[in-house]
Order: structure tokens, then sequence, then C-alpha cells
């Protein structure tokens, strides 16, 4: 067994097990720290399967944004989580029967399944050789022209999911003391200023 | 020697977890997200799988939308989630029924 055998079976499992523990761990902080290791260990897959920007991307975008905003909302939410688990084990049965079944029917679908003979005709952008062009660059090539309206929505996407958080999470509240420049500045001087003539040893 | 079907294996468990753990926490909506944010991580990895086996950098591009998307899906998501926890003090989903009509 190669290296790469080794750490693909590594991440693999590490993987399949973090994933298990995200969904039955105690404490939801520690489900999002489970999460935290199974996007880590799935892009140490991508960067086997040679994809290496994915990979990264995986780090920056899942790690560094959506956990993070996970275990903000975990943190921030004041919510008695035991209560919520209370009654887990009541619906184990159907929850194992679900995935059973859908994983018997991966498995048939698995067990029918081949490559079409024209497959390699229908690629759409063949992967340059590594000695060509190197993974990120050949995927920025591929983005910046020919997906380029993709693109731009994914922009869109953002944006918009962006502006509703803001909206959603926005809350003006009234007992709270706020800063009125259009009355800082309509203050007149005249009336803010008073002069007063203090007689020496009386005092106002 | 790793091929195709060892990835999609480890893609088709992940998935599989990921619907076990909605039906397991059906209380709990933070753990609900999270169990969505496996399963999109196990269709990345059959993209990137096919991707990359057949040569194809198509599948990479579409995993980099997918991920876009779930991003865009999980801050969404706990918005709502902090809205409906400002509103009802509880982040219990089973008994969601304000908009019934």
């Amino acid at each position: 067994m190669g290296f790469a055998d080794f750490a693909f079976y590594l991440f693999a499992i590490t993987v399949v097990t973090s994933g298990l523990f995200v969904v039955i761990a105690r404490n939801p902080v520690h489900s999002v720290l489970w999460l935290i290791l199974a996007f880590l260990s799935s892009a140490g897959l991508f960067v086997l399967l040679g994809a290496e920007f994915v990979a990264m991307l995986l780090i920056i975008v899942y790690v560094g944004a959506v956990a993070v905003l996970f275990l903000f909302v975990v943190m921030m939410l004041d919510v008695d989580f035991a209560e919520l688990r209370g009654e887990l084990a009541k619906f184990v049965p159907l929850a194992g029967l679900i995935g059973v079944i859908l994983l018997m029917e991966l498995a048939l679908v698995f067990g029918v399944w081949e490559t079409a003979e024209n497959a390699t005709a229908l690629r759409d952008a063949v992967t340059p050789p590594l000695s060509e062009t190197q993974n990120t660059a050949a995927l920025g090539e591929l983005i910046y022209t020919k997906y380029i309206y993709l693109f731009q929505a994914a922009g869109l996407i953002l944006l918009v999911a962006m502006i509703g958080a803001i909206v959603l999470t926005l809350r003006h509240r009234v007992d709270i003391k706020r800063q009125d420049i259009l009355s800082q500045i309509y203050r007149d001087p005249a009336e803010q200023m008073e002069l007063k003539d203090v007689k020496p040893g009386q005092g106002l | 020697m790793i091929g195709l079907e060892h990835y999609l294996t480890v893609a088709a468990a992940l998935f599989v977890i990921g619907i076990f753990g909605i039906f397991v926490n059906r209380k709990n909506v933070i753990i609900i997200l999270m169990s969505i944010e496996l399963m999109l991580l196990a269709v990345n990895i059959n993209l990137v799988a096919f991707s990359s086996f057949l040569g194809d950098l198509v599948g990479q591009v579409f995993t980099l939308f997918v991920l876009t998307v779930a991003a865009a899906e999980a801050a969404i998501g706990l918005a709502i989630l902090v809205c409906f926890f400002r509103n009802r003090g509880t982040i219990a989903v089973e008994d969601v029924n304000v908009m019934k009509g």
C-alpha cells in the first residue's frame, strides 16, 4: 500500500467518522468542531484527487466562514440543548431505517452503473496536462472565459444572501441612545451658548 | 490502487449520514443545517471525483458553485434561525406553526 492509498484511507475514515459525530454529538459546539474536521479531511481528499484549488477554497470558505458562522450562532443563542436532545433515541430506528434504505438504493445504482462509451468524447473542458497548466490556472481560465456569466450569477447569489442575512438580523432598538447627526448640524451657537457676566467674589 | 469507486463510496456514506442526521435531530435546527452541509459536501466529493477521473474540469467549476450556494444557504438559514429565536425564545422546529394561516 503506497503513501497515496494510506492517505486516502486516513482521510476517508476521518471524513465518515467525523460526519457521524457531527450528527450524534451531545454538544452542538462539539458538532461544529467535528464538522470542521470533516471539511479539513475532505479537503485532503480533494488534494489527493488533484483539485488543489477547490481544496483550499473548501478550507477558506467552509472552515473559515461557514463553520465559524455556525460556531458563532451556537454560542450566541441561549438554548437548552440538552432538552432538545431529550428524545433522540426515539427517532433512531426510523432514521436508521431510512439511512439503510437509501444506502441500499445507492448500492443498487452502483451495481448497474457503467460509464457511457462516448463519455470521454462528451467532455466539455478537458483537463490540460499538469506539465502545461496547473489546476488553479486551468480553472481560472475556464471560469473567467466560458463560465463568466455563471461566475457573475454566483456573485449575485452571495450579494443577495448578504443583504438577506443583514435584513433578517437587523433590529432597531428604541431603548438605546443614537447619534442624530441632523440635529447636531442644525444646532445654533447663538441658542446653545450664553454669556454671563460674573461679578467678582459672588459667583453665579 | 484507489479508484473512482472508493471516492463514490465515501460520498455515499457521507450523504447517508447527512440524511440520518436530519431525521435523528428533528428538533435541533442547527444540527439539521449542519447535516445539509454534510450532504452538500458529499455531492462535492462526487463532482470532484468524477472530474478528476474523467479529466473534465467542469466538475470542479460546478463544485465552486455548489460551494457558493451552500455558503449563502448557511448564512440565510442561520439568520432566519436567529430571527426565529428572538421571536420565540427557542429553536425547536418540530412545532413551527406560526404561518399556518
